[in-house]
């Protein structure tokens, strides 16, 4: 792309009004930062929340990264994802609920990365606190092309979902652990309709409610940060029911649903 | 293959050009973010970029016209040569410098010598391999790390994939224009990968139709651009210019037959293997096999379309007779069927080791760690691919 159409291109960013994120192309977690928590204090702390993503990843489109909340950490009401560099920087948002859980807590997911870029983790305490974890991850090109290999596959399971419980809780209230799988091929709406000349709009998945028992572990909003094929594991508190239900949706507003198996399977 | 676009080495990724968007930071409901979206990348200036993706011999033309004239790095289409008007006129007029009338002309001005034909190994009578190097791409190799099939009949040629460059593209043009003068007829993609592609507008003629398997139009308009931005960067200017994603115009479904005079060729389009758009050609007259990518010898497979699916079809044309084999990667021919042995024991243990971490709980970071090792030392490039290959298995054999 020539230096004029670059130019072009910037210009036309701007006169579209994209919102804040035009400046500071350089450094964007400063605009990040305030638009997501305004003048609050966020605290850099590496020990306190443990954060694995690989320095280099071997995919783009399928990075998976791991935030381990220790009991230390004490109870948190939400995680915010961050991949700075990415065109929709703000990968994810968890609001825990009752049934989240404490002692040693995680999420885990799969993202992808458009350029080389940091990663942030950031929690918010139940005190109201800001900590943060972050990881300086090389990884390249995922979100502008579709990762998803089969295109009319993906779209022939839209939607089908998967709960499965990897690790049972050990009595009521500790943790167990479960990983829900939906088919979504996360389109970041950066793909041309060739015959149009117009860009496939964006179809991604926007929210997921997980209950167990009817308690709310976590509800998340999402975007096309995320892999196809959306990835979610995590720790949940065992309780009188440990069936784990999942309420999908995606951004044309279709809603899937999934339960994990009642012996917990 | 995929391209290395994203296997840069410990430097920094260069500049990349403007992401089309940057979405704000806060997630926004999902009509907000479509509509932007679909606003921001409708501008002219996106338009304009779209200019790269061309349908035919017509618009390949003009693209690559308005490709040279944009230029890619320096500005003037004579790259620091600075010519005077009446100097170009003079020039012009020399009809003897054939170079200089051409559309390209101007490659001439800037220096550049004339394409030199690459070497070839005619594997059976009339069908001449042009075999690249296992390597990632690099200025060095102008993207010439795939194998390209010209297929020689009575009243034109076929020539099964383009290398990794227009500049490569020029280099196999020059070949074909050595072997024969008989223009070519049919420009056939295997798939969408950018080091079988990137060529295809060098070779593209007023005769030419470029086919392709029924989903490669799809397959490339999604990535073609990307393509373009992550690999331009891996090649010399001077091999990039002219690079287009160049559509086909004849879609195979299930299967065509082609006739270059006394040969006919046919293509089977296969389901999703090594992409969801591999197309397989056979030369009926020396029962010759040009598989693309769904063979590869020496350089370690790439997985971008379906692990089931690839064994699968490996398993198919297995049953399919033949007296040689093209790979995509790998030595100009092959004997058959053992040609498919070692891939398809790559596969298979992928296959298995993927399948017993999924089953044992382990994590996709897990798996990435240890499935497959037994293969490393089996294959070039090992390290490049293999741990991508084993998360895009992971992801597909986990919803078993």
């Amino acid at each position: 792309m020539t230096a004029k159409l670059r130019a072009l291109s910037f210009a036309a960013l701007l006169a579209l009004g994209a919102a804040s994120s035009a400046r500071a192309e350089d450094d964007p977690w400063p605009g990040l930062k305030s638009e997501l928590f305004q003048s609050r204090t966020v605290t850099e702390d590496a020990a306190a929340i443990e954060l694995e993503a690989p320095g280099r990843a071997e995919d783009a489109a399928i990075v998976p990264i791991s935030v381990k909340l220790p009991a230390a950490l004490g109870a948190v009401k939400s995680l915010t994802i961050v991949v700075d560099k990415n065109p929709a920087p703000v990968a994810a948002v968890f609001k825990f609920g009752p049934a989240a859980g404490s002692g040693d807590r995680t999420i885990a997911t799969r993202l992808r990365f458009d350029n080389y870029s940091p990663l942030r983790v950031i929690v918010e305490k139940d005190d109201g606190t800001l900590v943060m974890a972050s990881r300086f991850v090389k990884a390249a090109g995922g979100c502008s092309a579709p990762a998803l290999k089969d295109a009319d596959e993906a779209l022939a399971n839209l939607g089908k979902s998967q709960v499965k419980i990897l690790a049972e809780p050990a009595g009521k209230p500790a943790n167990g652990t479960a990983v829900v799988m939906v088919r979504h091929p996360n389109y970041s709406g950066m793909q041309m309709n060739q015959e149009t000349g117009l860009f496939i709009p964006a179809k991604y998945v926007s929210e997921m409610t997980v209950e167990r028992g009817g308690q709310r572990v976590f509800a998340l909003e999402a975007g096309i940060s995320i892999s196809a094929d959306p990835n979610i594991r995590f720790t949940f508190a065992g309780g009188d029911d440990n069936r784990i239900t999942v309420v999908t949706k995606d951004s044309d507003g279709n809603v899937f649903t999934a339960q994990s198996q009642l012996n917990g399977t | 293959m995929v391209s290395a676009g994203q296997q840069r080495a410990d430097e920094p990724l260069p500049m990349q050009g403007a992401r089309p968007t940057r979405c704000g930071a806060s997630l926004m409901t999902a009509a907000q973010s479509r509509a932007i979206h679909v606003a921001m990348l409708n501008t002219a200036p996106h338009r304009a970029l779209r200019a790269g993706l061309a349908t035919g011999p017509g618009l390949v033309r003009s693209a690559i016209r308005a490709t040279t004239e944009a230029g890619r790095g320096p500005s003037t289409p004579s790259a620091g040569l600075v010519v005077h008007p009446s100097r170009r006129a003079l020039l012009r007029g020399l009809a003897t410098v054939p170079a200089l009338a051409t559309p390209l002309g101007r490659a001439a001005l800037a220096q550049e010598a004339p394409p030199q034909p690459l070497p070839t190994v005619e594997v059976a009578p009339g069908i001449h391999v042009a075999h690249g190097q296992h390597a990632l791409m690099t200025p060095a190799n102008a993207g010439m790390i795939s194998n390209s099939v010209i297929i020689v009949g009575e009243q034109g040629v076929a020539v099964v994939d383009s290398f990794g460059s227009a500049g490569a593209g020029r280099r196999l043009a020059a070949t074909v224009a050595r072997l024969t003068p008989l223009p070519v007829r049919y420009l056939v993609n295997t798939h969408m990968h950018p080091d079988h592609v990137f060529g295809n507008a060098s070779l593209v003629g007023p005769e030419t139709t470029v086919v392709g398997h029924a989903k490669l139009a799809r397959a490339l308009a999604a990535r073609g651009e990307r393509y373009l931005t992550a690999n331009g960067p891996d090649l010399a200017p001077t091999d990039f210019r002219g690079t287009q994603v160049v559509l086909p115009t004849r879609l195979v479904e299930t299967s065509l037959t082609l006739d270059l005079g006394n040969r006919p060729l046919t293509l089977t389009a296969m389901k999703t293997a090594h992409t969801d758009n591999d197309l397989v050609v056979r030369d009926e007259k020396t029962a010759t096999l040009i598989l693309g990518d769904l063979l590869f010898a020496g350089h370690v497979p790439a997985l971008d379309g379906s692990l089931k699916g690839w064994i699968a079809a490996l398993n198919l044309l297995k049953t399919w007779p033949a007296e040689r084999a093209v790979p995509g990667h790998g030595p100009a021919s092959m004997p058959w069927p053992g040609a498919l042995d070692d891939e398809l024991r790559y596969l298979t243990t992928l296959a298995i080791d993927v399948r017993a971490a999924i089953k044992a709980g382990r994590t996709l970071e897990d798996a990435m760690a240890t499935a497959g090792v037994s293969e490393r030392t089996a294959w070039f490039l090992f390290d490049a691919f293999h741990k991508r290959n084993v998360a895009a298995a992971y992801a597909e054999l986990e919803w078993e």
